[in-house]
């Protein structure tokens, strides 16, 4: 996973609340079996319109993009993400999203910002002529107005988003609380293992 | 003296692996369902690290969302070909996986193949107070018995397949509490809309929901499915019902369930589950269930319902501007006026089935209404589609097949269908259908298909006069 720490570009000033995964990425793309290419189908439908934000000249592989409200809800596919990233977007910023939406981007190196609305709001404002400044390692959004917006995030995400580390690994070094959880998991509750 | 916790405190509780320095846990997980959609490039990864399954004893394959619902065995018992070479090639990667690391796999033409949320629990493999995970959002169903289940992404369920865990935060709890009787006519589907309605699709957005309260307690297993089915519509990851007597006696027997003096342990230690006297959520909602009504859903978003009685909401009369917005979108796709009586609009298209409403329970509801009446002219597609081959046998040895065809509806073969634009059933762009799936997003039962969410019983109604209708008036 490619690490990320400051991303730096046009923002998106999509804005859009209730986005669902159906919208970023619609059912008949995730008949694939690999995960490339997945960017042609972001927001087909609304890419249908000529005049989309997505394909405009000034925010074609835009780095960022600006949501509303719960973010990515609807369908658990992962696909939302890859197709995100394989559009080039490396943040989302947005008031909410939905669980498991923002589990899967941090997985794929995406970071979803969470910022309150009033700051969306100024955001898609400085986003509609410049650039955004997105610093996660200090957690801050900022433009070249001044604005400057601090955001939270799970210390644990932040850090496998800077170093761009692969989750498997890291579970992997627990090998042996496993080994005893499932050693303990048969003697206390044998039944547990499916009996067929 | 511990603490009074609720059952998702308890479920979590038991399948904490580790403790890291912040909240989050290195999860158990006790069962893994896969599907053929979200797991060909977590076997390509598997692959490629040199990985292997940690435990595939834990773990079941079966094929659902691309599946045609037609006919699979040519008259001599031949496979037919799937005529889609992606929907092929999904379904091939899935039979190849499987048996490659060590997965029980339930083909496409065995008799218990069904949709991944009907088999589970259909084959006890779905078990109380245990962790359930699939790539499918969904999987909240099983909370239905008492499991806490939830969706993943394609990467979780790689780390599943090589780690049987998963690092999660603990959810915030949420109590929705139905309390009273239901009228006649309204079903698991209609409280569950109803609730959507009022906590709205974020309503529960962070939180795990325990559905509770005298309406839910009376819910059949079946009805119970239906209800956390869609936990995830209101914008949970999951949702919860206490196990229970009706739960025992659902389970009791199957062919993955406890046996002997395990089953008699297994139901101690399920009985010790409910959430404590004392114990707090972190939100409470409470319900009246003779407030609910046969329901319906107007707009694009899970949350846009009313009742059957009910009319178009003007956007206008919405309080937040975006919810205005969304709205006039909502019925811009929709085709609707403000102000139409729901039951005046009419549906061309009936789909009966999925896994929030493709048990039994579900067919028996639909048939009852359906029985002895004909489907109005202006349905050009009305489809049944059992949840799983058992119920289609079941379905198939109580008539009610036979019910469905003789008033012009097509019985079919178990899958996901017309849930979700990825098999060959499909609604076409600008007609409506009366559905008892779970979401009636923008193109989600295909590209311009304007989807109406309802009960078995309403969808049977809708098919018997055309027109979204109130079953009530159809019931002797
Ligand atoms: S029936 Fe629909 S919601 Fe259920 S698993 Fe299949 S596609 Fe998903």
């Amino acid at each position: 996973m490619t690490p990320l720490d400051k991303v730096e570009g046009r923002a998106i000033p999509f804005g859009l609340k209730n986005v669902d995964t159906d919208v970023i990425i619609p059912a008949h793309w995730l008949k694939t079996t690999t995960r490339e290419g997945m960017g042609r189908g972001a927001f087909e439908s609304l890419r249908a319109d000529p005049d989309n934000l997505f394909d405009s000249a000034d925010f074609k592989g835009a780095p960022i993009l600006i949501a509303g409200d719960n973010f990515g809800c609807g369908s658990s596919r992962e696909h939302a993400a890859w197709a995100l990233g394989d559009l080039g977007i490396r943040v989302v910023i947005a008031p909410s999203y939905s669980d498991i939406f923002s589990g899967n981007a941090v997985k794929n190196g995406i970071l979803p910002v969470v910022l309150p609305q009033a700051a969306i709001d100024r955001l898609m404002e400085v986003a509609t002529t410049d650039p955004v400044f997105v610093d996660l390692e200090h957690q801050t959004v900022t433009t070249q107005f001044q604005d400057r917006f601090s955001f939270e995030i799970d210390p644990f995400r932040k850090m496998c988003l800077l170093e761009g580390l692969d989750e498997i690994s890291l579970t992997e070094k627990s090998d042996a609380a496993i080994g005893a959880y499932e050693k303990k998991l048969d003697a206390d509750r044998p039944w547990m293992r499916p009996a067929a | 003296m511990t603490r009074p916790r609720t059952l998702y405190e308890k479920i979590w509780d038991a399948h904490v692996v580790e403790q890291r320095p912040d909240a989050t846990c290195l999860i158990f997980i006790d069962r893994h369902l896969v599907h053929e959609v979200t797991s060909p490039q977590a076997f390509a990864g598997l692959r490629a690290s040199g990985r292997t399954v940690r435990r595939p004893d834990l773990t079941i394959a079966v094929p659902d969302h691309n599946v045609p619902t037609t006919a699979r065995l040519d008259a001599a018992g031949n496979k037919l070909p799937i005529a889609d070479p992606e929907s092929a090639a999904q379904l091939a990667a899935l039979e190849k996986n499987a048996p490659e690391f060590g997965i029980r796999y339930i083909d496409a033409t065995a008799p218990e193949q069904g949709i991944v949320h009907v088999v589970g629990p259909e084959q006890g493999f779905s078990l109380p107070g245990t962790t359930i995970v699939c790539g499918d959002s969904h999987t909240a169903c099983h909370g239905g018995i008492g499991a806490l289940a939830f969706g993943i992404g394609t990467s979780e369920v790689e780390h599943v397949l090589a780690t049987q865990t998963l690092l999660l935060q603990p959810s915030k709890t949420m109590e929705v509490r139905v309390e009273g009787e239901v009228g006649p006519g309204v079903s698991a589907k209609d409280i569950i809309l109803h609730i959507t309605g009022v906590i709205g699709a974020a309503g529960g957005t962070g939180h795990v929901i325990e559905y509770t309260g005298s309406a839910i307690r009376a819910l059949s297993v079946e009805g119970r499915l239906t209800v956390s089915n869609m936990a995830i519509e209101g914008g949970a990851r999951a949702g919860l019902i206490a196990p229970d007597e009706t739960t025992f006696e659902y389970l009791k027997g199957r062919p993955y369930a406890p046996k002997g003096a395990d089953w008699d342990a297994a139901v101690a230690y399920w009985k010790s589950l409910a959430t404590d006297p004392g114990a707090t959520y972190d939100k409470t909602v409470v319900i009246d269930a003779a407030d609910i009504a046969p329901s319906v859903t107007w707009g694009t978003s899970p949350e846009d319902v009313v009742p059957i009685t009910g009319i178009v909401p003007d956007p206008a009369s919405f309080a937040d501007p975006s919810k205005q917005a969304a709205a006039a979108k909502s019925l811009a796709y929709m085709g609707l006026e403000p102000g139409t009586r729901m039951q005046d609009v009419p549906v061309e298209n009936i789909f009966i089935g999925s896994c929030t409403n493709s048990r039994i329970e579900d067919l028996r509801a639909a048939a009852a209404v359906i029985k002895g009446r004909h489907k109005a002219d202006n349905v050009k597609w009305a489809i049944v589609v059992p949840g799983s081959g058992l119920v289609k046998a079941q379905a198939e040895a109580e008539g009610l097949d036979r019910i469905f065809t003789d008033a012009g509806l097509e019985w079919r073969e178990p899958g996901c269908s017309a849930c979700l634009a990825m098999n060959p059933d499909k609604v076409p762009a600008g007609e409506r259908c009366a559905s008892t799936s779970n979401r009636n997003f923008v193109g989600r039962q295909g590209p311009g298909a304007r989807t109406h969410l309802v009960s078995p019983a309403m969808a049977a109604a809708a098919a018997v006069t055309g027109k979204l209708t109130d079953v009530r008036e159809l019931m002797a």
